[in-house]
């Protein structure tokens, strides 16, 4: 496991979101509500890329007519199907125990941090005074 | 369709990320379900008499329902497309034909596709003379914004369909032109597909050689289902299998093939795991109770298998695909016909949606040879 | 009697006795109705959906020399019982009440219809059941209806046809499930139309052959309601019967129903499983007809359900579904025989077991 750099914390602005590649893994980077959440990003269903899918709060219901929206922001849903993903952990809403994607730790660090390892850097252009994500992989 | 902008749609997903096409195709597709649009209605304007195009301006649609923006059953994502289909300048899904080309036509090894124009198109329109008029254009645009410049497309002849005869001579119209592939109805027509009032309809296309396809969805001013109107788009949206059946046994009880031996029909957006079971009722029950319609000579599963070729899409998924590659089994592999319905939300990924276990040779049958012979392409 | 094929104990789980006229129904009326009767010559509400005289409504050699068939015990009892060798069978009468627009007139009806099955089937012979007819034009004199009969467990299932005024998932029946849960009443979706509209997305078909194939997809469009409105969050004890259906249908409807609800969870955030899990437990279907070519491809649609526990037996007497003496497939294996004739019935119908087969109430 290496802590990958892989955008300026101002490339990802809240709300916002990033597509990596990090060992031949296509990586969904999302800054949401202040924290940064790293998910496998191609949909366990048929392939769609989370990096594009909508940022949503959890729907949950206590019976017919009622609507619960709780954790605005925590909730990735595929552009396509509209399958949900959990950002902190990965796993779906349709079938929680068998369709999940991978999440990954992600977050910031300075450059000081950076420079020493456990961080890579060889792909990505570090300097001195940016605050960097990074994820964990 | 609104003339109003969709700026607010459009802010997020220039905000959204761009997926990289980098997943490797291996072999072309023919893609029997893409849906062109235009950028806005004056995209049109063109094509339509002044009359008509003051008309459309002054009334909008007139579809057999109440709703003047969109449609009366919210979509599950904006307008029911894929959220990465809109193109980079913010043209809406399936407007851009330079976007498309990139984003769907080269990564997904298109060899065909398909396209079947749905909204806005005035088929079924409430006004049939705006409905003849509509149709004529929207045919005229398709060869000019797609087909004249991308030879992988292929056009539909949009057709006025409740009026039979006015749809004949669109289908005299356009027939000689190679670009169409076929003539495109919806299923939800305002009586049952079979009736006479619709023959003219397939004795042009049989007569030119060209198959009939219906794809779902159409205002007749029935609800879905006999029960009555739905509360929710997912019952709305799972019960256009049910409206494909009640089109079926309509064209085989008619006597339809009967009379058009010639005739091929295509089911487009349907899904296809309804057809056995269909198949199965309809010859049971004929057996015994085929004197009432004597039009239909055979037993109806002979019909089915002869002259109807069905999508895939949305491909049903079982718990176990094993039942799945039973299904397609059960229909025929000569008879499934691959579609993604791009730049639609529910799209099937070429690579993905067909079950594992699928023997290669089926799977390409599936995947372009079936449409190929069908379409009669190069 | 035919070969025993039968376990001992079967139930029948779709039987329709035919009402013979309105005049059978009168005497169950009150003095008002009787008048209007009379008085302004109704002749009666026969419902299209099976002509007395149209093949499926009768297998010929169980028509009487006027042509009609079913409208007494005595031929029921005859083949049921004696012939086939039956334990039980539950009458769903289908005199169409459901297509009467005057609500009290539709309550009346469907008091008299349930009256005369009482009197004249129920008491005669203690091996009929019956399902309550109900006037679901009006959730509200449904319930009444439901409520006077309730005490009487000859009535085991409260009956509606597949397609009525509106998608049987919807609030306004809420009143009426509650009324059948509270009572271990299942609900019975029965083939058939009050033709408030038409029957098909694409409207009004030709024949009565294309009607009849056509009421399959009003089964799926009744289970898309059901499952998505969360009538079984609300009435977790309901179990609701598709009768005379044709079951082959069933799995591909669910999987698509399931594929969509796993993206469009959003919009029905109630239902927390998959539709094919909640049907599995909350529905059953009764056997006949059987939309299969053969045995080995029914049962294959069986696996594909992944339950054994959702076939009742029936025959449909007197519609025309069975040719021969026997009353169920000869492929059916001996266990599955004894599970939809015997075990899933009992289980569905909690009140089978509670009136003395050889007494009355």
């Amino acid at each position: 496991m290496a802590r990958h750099i892989v955008a300026t914390a101002r490339e990802i602005p809240e709300g916002g979101r990033k597509r990596v590649v990090i060992n031949s893994r296509p990586i969904a980077v999302f800054h949401s509500k202040g924290e940064y959440f790293a998910l496998y990003d191609t949909c366990p269903h048929e392939g769609g890329s989370l990096s594009a899918g909508k940022l949503t709060g959890l729907v949950q219901s206590d019976g017919p007519g009622d609507y619960r929206l709780c954790r605005k922001g925590e909730i990735v849903r595929c552009p396509w199907h509209g399958w949900e993903f959990d950002l902190r952990t990965g796993q779906s809403y349709c079938d929680p125990r068998r369709m999940r994607v991978k999440s990954y730790e992600a977050g910031t660090t300075r450059p000081s941090e950076a420079v020493e390892g456990p961080y890579k850097a060889t792909t990505f252009p570090v300097t001195v005074d940016d605050e960097y994500v990074f994820v964990e992989v | 369709m609104s003339l109003d902008t969709v700026d607010d749609v459009l802010v997020e997903s220039r905000g959204e990320a761009r997926a990289e096409r980098t997943r490797p195709v291996r072999s072309t597709i023919v893609d029997c379900d893409v849906h062109p649009t235009v950028r806005t209605a004056k995209d049109l304007e063109p094509y339509l008499a002044r009359r008509w195009w003051d008309h459309f301006t002054t009334y909008g649609l007139r579809p057999k329902h109440g709703n003047a923006t969109a449609d009366p059953y919210p979509k599950a994502q904006p307008r029911a497309a894929r959220r990465d289909a809109w193109a980079p300048n913010g043209d809406q899904p399936g407007s851009n034909l330079a976007f498309m080309r990139e984003h769907y036509l080269d990564p997904y090894g298109v060899e065909c596709g398909i396209l079947s124009p749905l909204n806005p198109t005035g088929q079924g329109d409430q006004n049939i003379d705006f409905s003849i008029a509509m149709t004529h254009a929207v045919n005229d645009w398709q060869l000019d914004v797609f087909t004249r410049l991308e030879p992988r497309f292929k056009a539909s002849i949009v057709i006025p369909y409740e009026d039979g005869e006015a749809s004949a001579r669109e289908i005299e119209l356009r027939a000689g032109t190679a670009d169409f592939a076929q003539v495109l109805f919806l299923t939800r027509t305002s009586e049952p597909i079979g009736k006479r009032r619709y023959w003219p309809i397939f004795e042009a296309a049989a007569h030119h050689g060209v198959p009939v396809a219906l794809h779902v969805f159409g205002y007749s001013g029935h609800p879905v289902s006999g029960t009555g109107w739905p509360s929710y788009y997912i019952e709305e949206m799972t019960g256009h299998s049910a409206a494909c059946q009640a089109a079926v046994a309509s064209l085989v009880l008619e006597g339809v093939f009967e009379r058009f031996p010639e005739l091929k029909v295509v089911i487009i957006e349907g899904g296809f795991g309804w057809l056995p079971s269909l198949t199965w009722r309809l010859d049971r029950h004929w057996q015994k109770l085929g004197a009432e319609v004597p039009g239909c000579r055979r037993p109806p599963s002979e019909y089915i298998r002869e002259h109807i070729w069905i999508t895939t899409q949305p491909i049903e998924e079982p718990e176990d695909t094993a039942d799945l590659i039973q299904t397609m089994e059960w229909i025929g592999w000569d008879r499934l016909l691959f579609a993604t319905d791009y730049p639609h939300w529910d799209f099937d990924d070429p690579m993905r949606a067909l079950p594992r276990g699928l023997d290669p040779a089926n799977r390409r049958k599936i995947e372009a040879e079936n449409a190929r012979a069908l379409f009669k392409l190069g | 009697m035919t070969e025993a094929i039968l376990p001992a104990g079967a139930i029948d789980c779709d039987v329709h006795p035919v009402v013979p006229g309105i005049a059978a129904l009168v005497p169950y009326l009150d003095a008002y109705w009787q008048e209007m009767i009379d008085v302004r010559g109704i002749e009666g509400f026969e419902s299209r959906a099976y002509p007395p005289m149209a093949p499926m409504s009768a297998r010929a050699d169980w028509r009487g020399p006027d042509g009609r068939a079913a409208e007494s015990v005595e031929p029921v009892r005859r083949q049921l019982f004696d012939q086939w060798g039956e334990g039980g069978a539950i009458l769903n009468c289908l005199y169409g009440i459901q297509t009467i627009h005057d609500l009290s007139l539709a309550a009346a009806m469907a008091r008299a219809v349930n009256d005369w099955l009482a009197a004249e089937w129920l008491a005669i012979e203690p091996r009929f059941r019956a399902s309550i007819v109900l006037p679901l034009q009006s959730p509200e004199l449904a319930v009444e209806e439901i409520e006077r009969r309730a005490a009487d467990k000859r009535f085991v299932q409260v009956l509606a046809l597949v397609m009525g005024e509106q998608p049987l998932g919807q609030r306004a029946y809420w009143p009426v499930w509650a009324a059948a849960e509270r009572h271990g009443l299942p609900l019975a979706i029965h083939t058939g139309s009050a033709y408030r509209r038409a029957i098909t997305a694409l409207g009004w078909p030709s024949s009565w052959l294309e009607d009849y194939v056509d009421q399959a997809q009003a089964f799926q469009a009744q289970v898309g309601s059901l499952v998505s409105h969360g009538v079984f969050n609300r009435f977790p004890g309901l179990k609701v019967v598709l009768s005379e259906s044709g079951i082959t249908w069933l799995p591909a409807f669910l999987w698509r129903f399931s594929k969509n609800w796993r993206g469009l969870r959003i919009e029905i955030p109630w239902v927390e499983r998959p539709p094919i899990e909640i049907v599995r437990d909350h529905f059953r279907l009764t056997l006949q007809p059987i939309d299969a070519p053969d045995g080995a491809t029914f049962e294959r649609i069986i696996d594909q359900l992944g339950s054994d526990e959702m076939l009742l037996f029936s025959t449909d007497y007197p519609h025309w579904q069975l040719d021969g003496d026997q009353p169920m497939p000869d492929w059916l294996p001996a266990g599955t025989r004894r599970k939809i004739a015997v075990d899933n019935p009992r289980a569905t119908y909690p009140r089978l077991g509670e009136v003395p087969s050889g007494g009355d109430r």
